[in-house]
């Protein structure tokens, strides 16, 4: 038996998300990713002495439009100064929320395990500005000196928190990836690790199989993408069994994950963490929203994942296998499930659509500007081309990354243009006129039952089209000969 | 008109005079830049002064008239400006030597409000470094000296911006409250003082104390001029979240007599006067009831807490603002071996010791597992002063007391933290309350030292308070002259 055998984990996950607000959470500075630094700065995410903060209403409304995602209740909230020193942070206390926050006691459903996780609570905070630490280390400590950019000073973040209800590092990676959709679908986030938008720290502890007691926590910063997160959890849960396994105690402390060592070494011990000094901030008034601005945001929130998960499994068929439903999971995340239901109307079998969106479309928009819009008709037509049997698999991939590349392109002059013309069922024919011509022999073998000859034809029409002939369209029109010939 | 004219003359009448083309705003901005020529050296009032932009400004004025365009409520009017207020491109300092060259990018509302209607900021006076004193003795540059009697203080933190209108070096300047800060200082240099209520006049730009305490003011030698000031500075500021909508001060509704208004003296501040302020104070009631009002003695049981309850509360609200003199962005930098020591000298050296104390008090208040019993037990505390306080009113219009327990006292005289903290005894509890409270000197003691009444009203309540004010005023058969203006006599 091995160790892993001997110990369950627990996994909590605090997640912070930056929303997509147009401007910052007290000040009217652009909220925006890659600006020269230090220009999307103002007296008052400087923090400068005098400037006052003023709440975005926006930032408050996303906020709630996320509680009422995760199936929180919205309550009256109250501001709070976190106080600890940090050059990032300009006034060297950050406003968030703390035993009052907007948003508490909600839940989600995991897609694929179907496991539900609760939230305890989300909250809303300013992020802090951005430091880069030069010199080996890295970090602050040992450095030669720091550069910070306070551009993402003041932006608004959510920031999720768990119940400790994960046993995995995989189960960890659902409740992201799960999350992050939602998130997305209730348009208050881009959801995108790899700019930051979203950050991921992670609680975790073992215990001995047969205990109730949660063992002692550790707190992993860093989690900067979905890899991460499940690396760092299977490492940190193994390190702390071998700990315990050993008949030692694990140490509370915060860890920090360094990706490239593919380990977690200590920040900071429970003797050394910061005592916050939380008191509410006397800058800004309660948040008190009034039940008909919590019933208008349920109002407007629109489908959730969930939802829209259920309406396409409905459209794969009753136990979609799990490619399947990761699928719809992409497709989700990428908002194209109104192409997949638009492809139904036109005779477009879902698992065809659902496996171009999931495995092309979704790949080529991925890394495309925010405001990218996607071709929806184009791609549809593209998708019933295929269906029909017009554009085989191979060029009907090769058409949508030159659609989505395109969004102005013809797709009827494109697939002329790349050749796929020669395709269509009538040219096809004539194509197999011609070889049944030259091959008498081999067309009376096929004749007498021989399929296997079918190749040999669709090889010949390959050849004389110069690669260009639809193989489907070639064995049709072998199989309809065959049928005519033989009544 | 002649330059000593000038400077005695009021705010109004300046403005008008300005307005009418009687005189320039060149002209009496002149006059008071002599006075402070004359008399600063001594008075020792501005930590900067801005001669040359004063002079630009009101010759800006004068143009303006000159286009026969309209102008403000203040037109040609000098300001003095307590050195906690951002002023684009001039140095503010907090007369702190952690931000000793720190020049503001922006301006503070009430600041742009001031000029908007006319008037000209001729300088930045002194205060208790980070408004943190009674006396001005705490500026990290040099104390402000009181120019009734040099020897002594001229109050705090606002002794600056007190010292400069009794100095005559302007008729009007603007000060902050957090504890007493205008009230006291107005008290012990015989110039009106406000204090109105939390949230009428926007903090933007104020370099905060404690933020749910300091409200900014205005100085002035009449109740009249200072009632037309806050009438300029006061309402919404969409930059501050805390200055309310819909609430601003009118001048004009503050006429009209006394009689029949209904004041209380308060109990709990009658403890603890000295001899010649206890008999201003009864001279006070005196005139008070020989104009019509109805005088009574009244408890306002929970203001004797206020003192303890203020002594944790702003302390922890300064420990959390006073985070960002840190030497990592402006100001004093003093480099150590890593980040924390950088902090440790930076801060180490910058600040004061009056300001480090108040650091470590209000650091300690919101500790963990002190909170409850300290920042916490504050807050209810000063719940219970701001229902005692409303209990008051709904029997009284306006309550009073004396503004300081003393006359304005000798230099180093209260060396011992807590003897200076009893200074604010009286003004303090408005503050917790978030009440309006004022100033306006009554009496002179013996030796011709001032001693202010100050006048307390419920919330939005600064007519009333200005009403009473004004008939305190008008009784009171004591003026302040600066020490060199009777001494010429």
């Amino acid at each position: 038996m091995s160790l892993e055998d001997n110990y369950l984990i627990t996994v909590g996950l605090e997640v912070h998300t930056e929303l997509r607000t147009k401007t910052k959470l007290f000040c009217g500075c652009a909220n925006e990713f890659g600006a020269e630094p230090n220009t999307n700065t103002c007296p008052v995410c400087l923090g400068l002495p005098g400037s006052l903060p003023v709440v975005n209403r926006k930032a408050v409304e996303y906020a709630m439009r996320i509680g009422t995602a995760l199936n929180c209740e919205i309550k009256h909230s109250v501001f709070h100064r976190k106080n600890y020193f940090y050059p990032d942070m300009p006034k060297d206390y950050q406003v968030t929320q703390y035993d009052e926050p907007t948003c508490i006691n909600g839940y989600i459903e995991l897609p694929i395990t179907g496991k539900v996780v609760n939230i305890v609570r989300a909250h809303i905070e300013e992020d802090t500005g951005k430091s880069t630490h030069i010199g080996t280390s890295g970090r602050i400590t040992g450095a030669d000196y720091s550069l910070v950019d306070y551009n993402r000073s003041g932006i608004p973040l959510v920031e999720i928190v768990s119940a400790p209800d994960m046993v995995s590092g995989e189960e960890a990676r659902e409740y992201v990836s799960e999350l992050r959709s939602i998130l997305v679908a209730t348009g208050a986030t881009d959801g995108k690790m790899e700019e930051g938008s979203l950050r991921v720290d992670a609680n975790v502890s073992v215990r001995k199989v047969g205990t109730d007691e949660l063992g002692t926590r550790c707190e992993i910063k860093n989690l900067n993408s979905l890899r991460s997160l499940v690396r760092a959890i299977t490492y940190e849960a193994r390190r702390q069994m071998e700990i315990v396994d050993g008949g030692g105690k694990v140490t509370q402390e915060t860890r920090h994950w360094n990706e490239d060592l593919g380990r977690t070494s200590s920040l900071r011990s429970k003797e050394e963490a910061y005592d916050y000094r939380y008191f509410p901030e006397p800058d800004l008034s309660p948040l008190d929203p009034s039940v008909e601005e919590i019933e208008a945001i349920k109002a407007n929130l629109g489908a959730l994942p969930p939802k829209r998960r259920a309406a396409l499994v409905e459209l794969v068929g009753d136990s979609p296998s799990k490619s399947e439903i990761e699928q719809i999971q992409t497709v989700i995340n990428f908002d194209l499930d109104d192409l997949i239901f638009a492809g139904i109307e036109k005779g477009v079998p879902a698992k065809l659509s659902l496996a171009r969106c999931a495995n092309e479309v979704a790949g080529l928009i991925t890394g495309l500007d925010e405001s990218y819009l996607v071709p929806s008709e184009k791609l549809l037509e593209v998708l019933v081309k295929e269906s029909l049997g017009e554009l085989t698999p191979t060029q009907s991939k090769a058409v949508l990354a030159r659609v989505v590349a395109d969004r102005a392109i013809d797709v009827a002059a494109l697939i002329a243009e790349l050749g796929f013309v020669a395709s269509s069922s009538d040219e096809m024919d004539s194509l197999v006129g011609e070889i049944i011509a030259e091959s008498p022999s081999e067309w009376e073998r096929y004749l007498s039952g021989e399929d296997q000859l079918a190749g040999f034809f669709v090889g010949k029409a390959m050849k004389k089209s110069g690669g260009k002939a639809n193989g489907k369209l070639v064995s049709k029109s072998l199989n309809d000969r065959r049928s005519q010939i033989q009544g | 008109m002649s330059d000593a004219q000038f400077v005695e003359m009021s705010a109004v009448d300046i403005a008008a005079g300005v307005r009418s083309g009687a005189f320039s705003a060149v002209e009496v901005v002149t006059a008071h830049l002599k006075q402070i020529e004359s008399y600063d050296h001594e008075v020792k009032a501005f930590v900067t002064q801005m001669s040359d932009r004063a002079l630009e400004a009101a010759r800006a004025v004068d143009e303006k008239r000159a286009r026969g365009e309209e102008l403000g409520a203040l037109a040609g009017v000098p300001v003095a400006l307590k050195d906690n207020m951002a002023y684009r491109g001039v140095e503010t300092t907090c007369s702190s030597k952690i931000l000793r060259g720190w020049i503001p990018p922006y301006t503070a509302t009430v600041v742009e409000r001031l000029e908007a209607a006319g008037a000209i900021a001729i300088g930045k006076t002194n205060l208790d470094e980070f408004a943190m004193g009674s006396s001005t003795e705490n500026s990290a540059f040099f104390p402000t000296r009181n120019p009734i009697d040099l020897n002594r203080v001229p109050g705090g933190s606002s002794g600056g911006s007190a010292a400069s209108v009794a100095a005559r070096f302007a008729p009007i300047a603007i000060g902050s409250d957090t504890g007493g800060s205008i009230r006291q200082p107005a008290s012990l240099c015989g110039v009106v003082g406000v204090k109105p209520t939390y949230g009428l006049v926007s903090r933007y730009g104020l370099i905060a104390f404690a933020s749910s305490l300091d409200q900014i003011g205005p100085f002035a030698r009449s109740v009249e001029d200072s009632s037309l000031v806050l009438d300029v500075i006061s309402g919404h500021d969409e930059r501050d979240s805390t200055s309310l909508s819909g609430r601003s001060y009118d001048h004009q509704a503050s006429d009209g007599g006394i009689e029949g208004l209904r004041v209380g003296v308060i109990t709990e501040m009658m403890d603890g006067l000295s001899d010649s302020v206890n008999k201003a104070l009864a001279q006070a009631i005196e005139s008070l009831r020989s104009m019509g009002a109805l005088v009574d003695e009244v408890s306002v049981p929970a203001a004797k807490f206020g003192l303890t309850a203020y002594y944790l509360i702003a302390p922890a609200e300064a420990s959390s603002n006073l985070a960002r003199f840190d030497g990592v962005r402006y100001g004093l930098r003093v480099e150590g071996k890593d980040m924390n020591e950088t902090y440790e000298l930076t801060r180490g050296q910058g600040f004061g010791p009056e300001v480090k104390r108040r650091i470590m008090l209000g650091t300690y208040a919101l500790s963990a597992g002190y909170y409850d019993a300290l920042y916490g037990k504050a807050q209810k505390v000063r719940t219970l002063i701001a229902n005692d306080f409303d209990a008051a009113y709904s029997n009284y219009d306006v309550l009073i007391s004396a503004t300081s327990p003393t006359v304005a006292f000798e230099f180093n005289a209260k060396s011992d933290p807590l003897s200076m903290y009893m200074s604010d005894v009286c003004t303090i509890p408005s503050n917790l309350a978030g009440h309006p409270a004022m100033s306006v000197p009554f009496a002179g003691d013996e030796d011709g030292l001032p001693i202010g009444i100050q006048v307390l009203a419920p919330s939005f309540g600064e007519s009333v308070m200005f009403k009473v004010a004004s008939a305190l005023e008008a009784a009171a058969k004591y003026r302040a002259v600066p020490q060199w203006a009777s001494t010429e006599k």
